[in-house]
């Protein structure tokens, strides 16, 4: 090697200790913190599956068409909700299957209402927008392992970590899609609003927001679908479901088994896919 | 005459740090080399305007001129750099450049209404939805405001519309909604940012003829921002003139058409047709230039073919036209005469050119006097003070 790679070498910046002190300090001083919450976030996510698998499966399939058709009046769509969930219990995996919806409609929802106000603060404040693009980035860029080990050792095992990696995973979404929303309001229509006199408060709830519902209804729509997409990790870290299916038809190379969970989860994006698209399609 | 707005001195420049720039301005700096040296905009410089109360106010100009620049001060769409901007608010008035949030608040509710060129629709909301927004945002109970809101509707002929959403309506009919919005709010002050441009021709017409109509009765004070000169002509009382941001001229359209500033001006009016702005009193010479005839008698042309005899109180006593003792008769009555050479007309000041010339026409280019609304002899036209008027000799 050269002379300046050598001298670059012999002095390695030790990036990954001080990750290590950081989070060894964290667990050192917090843990009973941390462990709380991971409890507690356990323990609400396992009574949401368990009140859900008390019900026969059939009412909550029922259930979830009837909600289907509320949300957009259409039958077909009711219909293939149903046909679809019921491939689901004929494939014996309903279990399963009520462990990763309720994760994954927690880690929406709650992406939803952290990146939502923080779209907002960032679309009005552009400062602060320049401030959060790198640390987006990184969240979604930063490799899912990377961070499952941290979560790990602060959480431990179980749905709560699952949950909260997944949510480190998809919030950008949710902020990148309020704040594009929010920022690609027409100028005429904001400059209505303050010319009729209207209250920041005013121009956010009359104005912005309605403006932006469509984008940010896609970005509702983006979280559940990426979401989904971190079943598999979450199971690594205990969360349940079809997750854990997958990794253990990989650990045991079950071809059916992995295709059988595989379009289980196929099913459900469609599903929450079709059943969230408000203000994109037809409905105003 | 109440003043409704008065512009004092306004500058403003969009950039963040004005100072440099407004420095820059006060030595005679032009808007290019402001632009050049710190970046900023200059958008308007040294705006002195008084709008009255009642009075269509039209600023003109090319785009880029500042016409919007300066109207949207009015309600602070535009902040600006220097100046003030004096808006009557009851029967005080208020700077609108420095009063506090809730102040604005309040004129922007109560006192200054706008309409915007691409209309500025809430596209979720229906046409009753939209036209209470004003009222909903000063926090107007619901039952209040869909009264008024329906009393609006039917002033600009919406009611059946009530329901729809504004992008399924027509740009005509969506601007009618942005007036009835703008009317909901009774603000007393209008402003509209080229509201017809964005319209065809044939419905630009109509709804202008609508403004002017509901103008009527409802006398509010309107600046109008408009780049068409037919359109300033036809609706305001005074026009602005401007270029590069100043103001380059203001007064009533015939002053305008009559006599330019200067050639920015000029070129503006060069494809007006005078006829639909001048009238007699604008051509007219006064009698104190007319040629003496002897014993009282005045010739009111050039060419010296009809004269009148003057008494003391200004009335007249006698015509005579080539020669032959004539009859006068009012250019009102020009359907009723036959086409006698011993007829002379008569109009008042505020007859339109085209009817003058009509009337010049019936009586083989004799000169039409004018006369006030006392009957007193006041001046005359003749053949040449048309033909000069019209071609802008």
């Amino acid at each position: 090697m050269d002379p300046v790679s050598n001298l670059l070498a012999a002095y390695k910046i030790p990036i990954g200790l001080w990750g290590k002190a950081f989070f060894t300090f964290l667990t050192d001083n917090f843990n009973a913190i941390f462990r709380g919450f991971s409890n507690g976030l356990n323990l609400l996510l396992d009574g949401l599956v368990d009140g859900l698998l008390l019900l026969p499966p059939v009412a909550v399939v029922a259930l979830i068409a009837a909600l289907a058709w509320y949300l957009q009046r259409s039958r077909a769509l009711a219909i293939g909700v149903a046909l679809g969930l019921l491939f689901i219990i004929n494939q014996g995996l309903w279990k399963q299957t009520v462990e990763t919806l309720v994760l994954v409609v927690a880690a929406a929802a709650a992406s939803m209402a952290i990146g939502v106000p923080l779209g907002i603060w960032a679309a009005h404040k552009p400062k602060v927008y320049r401030i959060m693009l790198p640390v987006l980035d990184l969240m979604q860029t930063l490799p899912t392992f990377v961070y499952l080990i941290p979560v790990l050792t602060l959480f431990g095992l179980g749905n709560a970590p699952g949950l909260i990696v997944t949510i480190i995973f998809v919030i950008p979404t949710a902020v990148r899609l309020t704040h594009l929303g929010v920022v690609s309001v027409p100028t005429a229509i904001i400059e209505a609003g303050q010319a009729f006199g209207a209250t920041k408060r005013q121009l956010l709830w009359k104005v912005e927001l309605p403006a932006a519902l469509p984008t940010i209804m896609a970005g509702l729509t983006q979280c559940i679908m990426l979401s989904l997409s971190m079943v598999v990790f979450a199971a690594l870290i205990g969360a349940g479901g079809l997750g854990t299916e997958i990794n253990r038809a990989l650990g045991s190379r079950k071809i059916d088994l992995g295709l059988e969970a595989g379009l289980a989860i196929v099913v459900l994006a469609i599903v929450l896919d079709r059943m969230t698209r408000i203000g994109v399609g037809g409905k105003k | 005459m109440n003043v409704a707005v008065d512009f004092k001195n306004v500058d403003i420049v969009f950039g963040a740090d004005t100072t440099g720039s407004l420095a820059m301005l006060d030595k005679g700096a032009t808007r290019a080399e402001i632009l050049e040296k710190t970046g900023n905009v200059l958008g308007c410089a040294g705006a002195n305007l008084t709008v009255n109360e009642g009075e269509i106010s039209v600023l003109m100009g090319l785009s880029g001129s500042g016409k919007s620049t300066l109207l949207r001060a009015v309600n602070r769409l535009n902040i600006v750099s220097r100046g003030q901007v004096m808006v009557k608010d009851g029967d005080k008035m208020v700077d609108v450049v420095s009063c506090d949030e809730p102040t604005l608040r309040r004129l922007r509710q109560h006192q200054v209404a706008m309409v915007f060129q691409q209309f500025g629709l809430l596209p979720w909301r229906t046409v009753e939805e939209n036209v209470g927004l004003g009222l909903e945002l000063a926090g107007m109970p619901e039952a209040e405001r869909k009264l008024k809101v329906g009393k609006q509707l039917d002033l600009v002929n919406l009611t059946p519309w009530a329901k729809k959403y504004a992008h399924e309506l027509s740009g005509g009919m969506q601007q009618r909604v942005g007036l009835a919005r703008a009317f909901a709010t009774e603000a007393p002050i209008l402003l509209m940012d080229e509201p017809f441009s964005a319209l065809d021709p044939l419905i630009r017409t109509k709804l202008q003829d609508e403004l002017l109509q509901l103008q009527k009765t409802l006398k509010k004070t309107i600046i109008f921002v408009s780049h068409d000169l037919e359109e300033a002509l036809k609706i305001g009382n005074t026009i602005t003139i401007m270029e590069g941001g100043r103001i380059v001229q203001s007064g009533p359209p015939e002053d305008i058409v009559l006599r330019p500033a200067n050639d920015y001006v000029r070129d503006f009016i060069a494809n007006v047709n005078p006829l639909s702005v001048l009238t007699a009193w604008n051509v007219m010479r006064d009698r104190r230039d007319l040629e003496d005839a002897g014993e009282g008698w005045l010739w009111l042309d050039r060419r010296k073919t009809t004269r009148f005899k003057i008494d003391a109180q200004g009335l007249v006593v006698a015509a005579e036209r080539n020669g032959q003792p004539a009859v006068w008769v009012s250019v009102d009555d020009i359907e009723k005469s036959s086409d006698e050479a011993s007829h002379v007309f008569w109009a008042k000041p505020g007859t339109s050119l085209k009817l003058v010339m009509l009337a010049m026409h019936r009586s083989q280019t004799s000169p039409v006097a004018l006369f006030d609304d006392q009957s007193r002899f006041v001046g005359a036209i003749g053949i040449r003070d048309v033909l000069s008027a019209v071609l802008r000799r």
